[in-house]
């Protein structure tokens, strides 16, 4: 087993436990907005589709290449565009009895926001 | 190791960090939007870098980079137009359209590399080869998987499982071929084993999701995300890069901690749940309450005195509120009602709606401040304070049979809708929930059924409600 490899599963093996430590805190109210957002994480595989869709040099290297590049950017500019769309609806408001001007204004950004979406 | 190579590691070392500050902002409310920007801003820096990386080899063909380009451009216009356009109930499924598209990506990268080292050495190629066979497997089981599961979701597949005759020995057939051209991968380099391992993948990945019910679908969408996860980290040994194998192995730690939450939730395995158990999908079955118990069904008029009366009013939505797009109208009723001085809470159960916190994020949509929105540990107290519990489109997560042992649904945590003073249930009819038990609720002397789509049930209590307080 080379060191290169060795190195490569040692940083898979920390980055599995990271993942499972900074996850195990999350509250139920963020669960959607999570599996979207760690869903957008992995679209850094078009970092992958690039580095590898270079070296074809045949119709079916490229044909794989464009499918790769083609999944992966929807995958990554999809997966953050919705995350930001879904975060944006998670706002405090004050009650509506005491309902404060920023409140208002709040409200305000948000209908027009779900009239655009 | 050059400058410029080491450079371009670090910068991927900067884009991981991003991903894992990123993830750990989404700890709270407050932060999660700043958590999501910090983790796209890592994305930016890793797309950059590896562009930058490209341009400085100059190997890249015109073609090369033409290709490149407009398939990033195309599927990046795709991904766009599918987040903006996408209903925030039809959340699900496009997240699981991105899990296949992940996952076929992930598959591919695998795939190609292949392709060039097998025509470029013609020989065998190595450690890689293992990470060569998880990945192509990993990917194209989610890729297929992931396309059923969101058909499914969207109704284009029947959501009731699919069991085909003689599944089980197609499935061991399939794995044994699979496994087999994989281990042959080991020894000797062939591209038709390859096409084997994809095509067994593939079919494996369709007739896996198929038998699952509707109701399981959640939990299958979130495990497929783990399982793209890992499948990138799989692609980021193939070509040897950190970056792939941070970011992949993050998601597959997330998406597998996200499972086992929403399996507890449900007291279901995961075993369970993949090997095909009682999950018989959300098709409404006819079907009657056993025994001679009495139900008593409820008018419109009758349940708005009740509400607009009261002085504590807990609304538990349940799925039938996201099928039938209520949310709004909910949040309408709701607010009516809080002009009225009455306190209004939502208990949200964990897997109320079709994924973990799905429905806080309906509501959210619908304008319901988050604050209102109480999870199960916090509401259950006050539930024998509340005048009224407003049940619209949930079942088994109100079932006092969970307390008792020996029913299907025996252990599950579940709301405590039978401790309020009264209880109002909308429901479409008596048909049982995704468990397939009479729902003991319904025979409480405190319930009364409601039985309409909840949207039109919403919208005939807040006019009864407005007709009665003027």
């Amino acid at each position: 087993m080379s060191t290169a490899l060795v190195t490569d599963l040692t940083i898979f093996v920390l980055a599995l436990l990271v993942g499972i430590e900074v996850i195990g805190k999350v509250p139920a109210t963020l669960h959607t907005p999570l599996m979207s957002a760690s869903n957008s994480i992995h679209g850094i595989v078009l970092v992958g589709a690039l580095l590898i869709g270079v070296t074809a040099h045949t119709a079916v290297g490229y044909i794989l290449a464009f499918v790769a590049a083609f999944f992966a950017a929807a995958n990554v500019v999809g997966g953050y565009v919705v995350t930001g769309r879904m975060l944006k609806m998670f706002r405090r408001k004050a009650a509506p009895a005491a309902q404060t001007a920023p409140a208002q204004q709040a409200v305000q950004e948000q209908r027009q926001e779900s009239v655009r979406s | 190791m050059n400058t410029f190579t080491t450079n371009m590691l670090l910068v991927y070392i900067l884009a991981a960090a991003c991903f894992v500050v990123g993830l750990h902002l989404m700890n709270s409310p407050a932060t999660a939007r700043r958590g999501n920007q910090v983790s796209t801003a890592g994305m930016i820096i890793a797309v950059i870098a590896t562009l930058v990386l490209l341009i400085h080899d100059g190997t890249v063909t015109a073609v090369g980079w033409t290709v490149l380009i407009v398939g990033t451009l195309l599927g990046s216009a795709v991904g766009l137009w599918s987040a903006r356009a996408v209903q925030m109930t039809a959340m699900p499924q496009l997240v699981s359209m991105f899990n296949a598209v992940g996952g076929g990506a992930a598959a591919l990268v695998a795939v190609n590399d292949y392709i060039q080292a097998e025509s470029a050495r013609g020989g065998v190629l190595g450690t890689t080869t293992v990470f060569t066979v998880l990945d192509v497997i990993i990917g194209s089981v989610t890729f297929s998987g992931s396309i059923i599961a969101a058909g499914k979701l969207q109704g284009l597949i029947t959501g009731a499982p699919v069991m085909l005759k003689g599944g089980r020995a197609v499935n061991v057939g399939l794995i044994a071929i699979t496994l087999g051209s994989a281990a042959f991968m080991l020894t000797t380099a062939s591209l038709p084993a390859l096409l084997v391992v994809v095509l067994g993948s593939l079919a494996f990945g369709v007739l896996m999701v198929l038998p699952i019910g509707g109701a399981d679908m959640p939990v299958v969408i979130s495990l497929l995300n783990s399982c793209t996860g890992i499948a990138v980290a799989m692609a980021g040994f193939v070509i040897n890069n950190w970056g792939l194998i941070v970011a992949g192995a993050l998601v597959g730690a997330s998406g597998g901690i996200l499972t086992k939450l929403m399996a507890d939730a449900m007291n279901r395995s995961l075993a369970n749940i993949i090997l095909g158990g009682f999950g018989t999908g959300d098709t409404a079955v006819a079907a009657v309450v056993s025994g001679d118990a009495q139900i008593r069904s409820i008018a419109a008029d009758d349940a708005a005195i009740q509400l607009a009366y009261a002085s504590k009013v807990i609304i538990v939505p349940g799925y039938g509120l996201a099928a039938a797009q209520a949310q709004h109208g909910v949040a309408e009723l709701a607010k009516l009602l809080e002009d009225r001085g009455i306190e209004v809470s939502y208990a949200i159960h964990p897997v109320a709606g079709r994924m973990p916190g799905h429905m806080n994020v309906l509501l959210a949509e619908a304008n319901v401040p988050y604050p209102q929105l109480k999870e199960m540990d916090e509401i259950n107290p006050e539930f024998p304070r509340a005048d009224v519990a407003l049940v619209i489109g949930a079942n088994d997560v109100t079932n006092p049979a969970a307390r008792r042992p020996g029913t299907a649904i025996s252990g599950m945590p579940i709301l405590d809708v039978d401790q309020a003073q009264s209880i109002i249930v909308v429901k479409r009819s008596m048909g049982t929930g995704y468990a397939g038990i009479d729902n003991e609720l319904y025979a409480n002397p405190k319930t009364s059924m409601y039985f309409a789509d909840a949207k039109k049930a919403v919208a005939e209590m807040t006019a009864a409600v407005k007709t009665l307080v003027g």
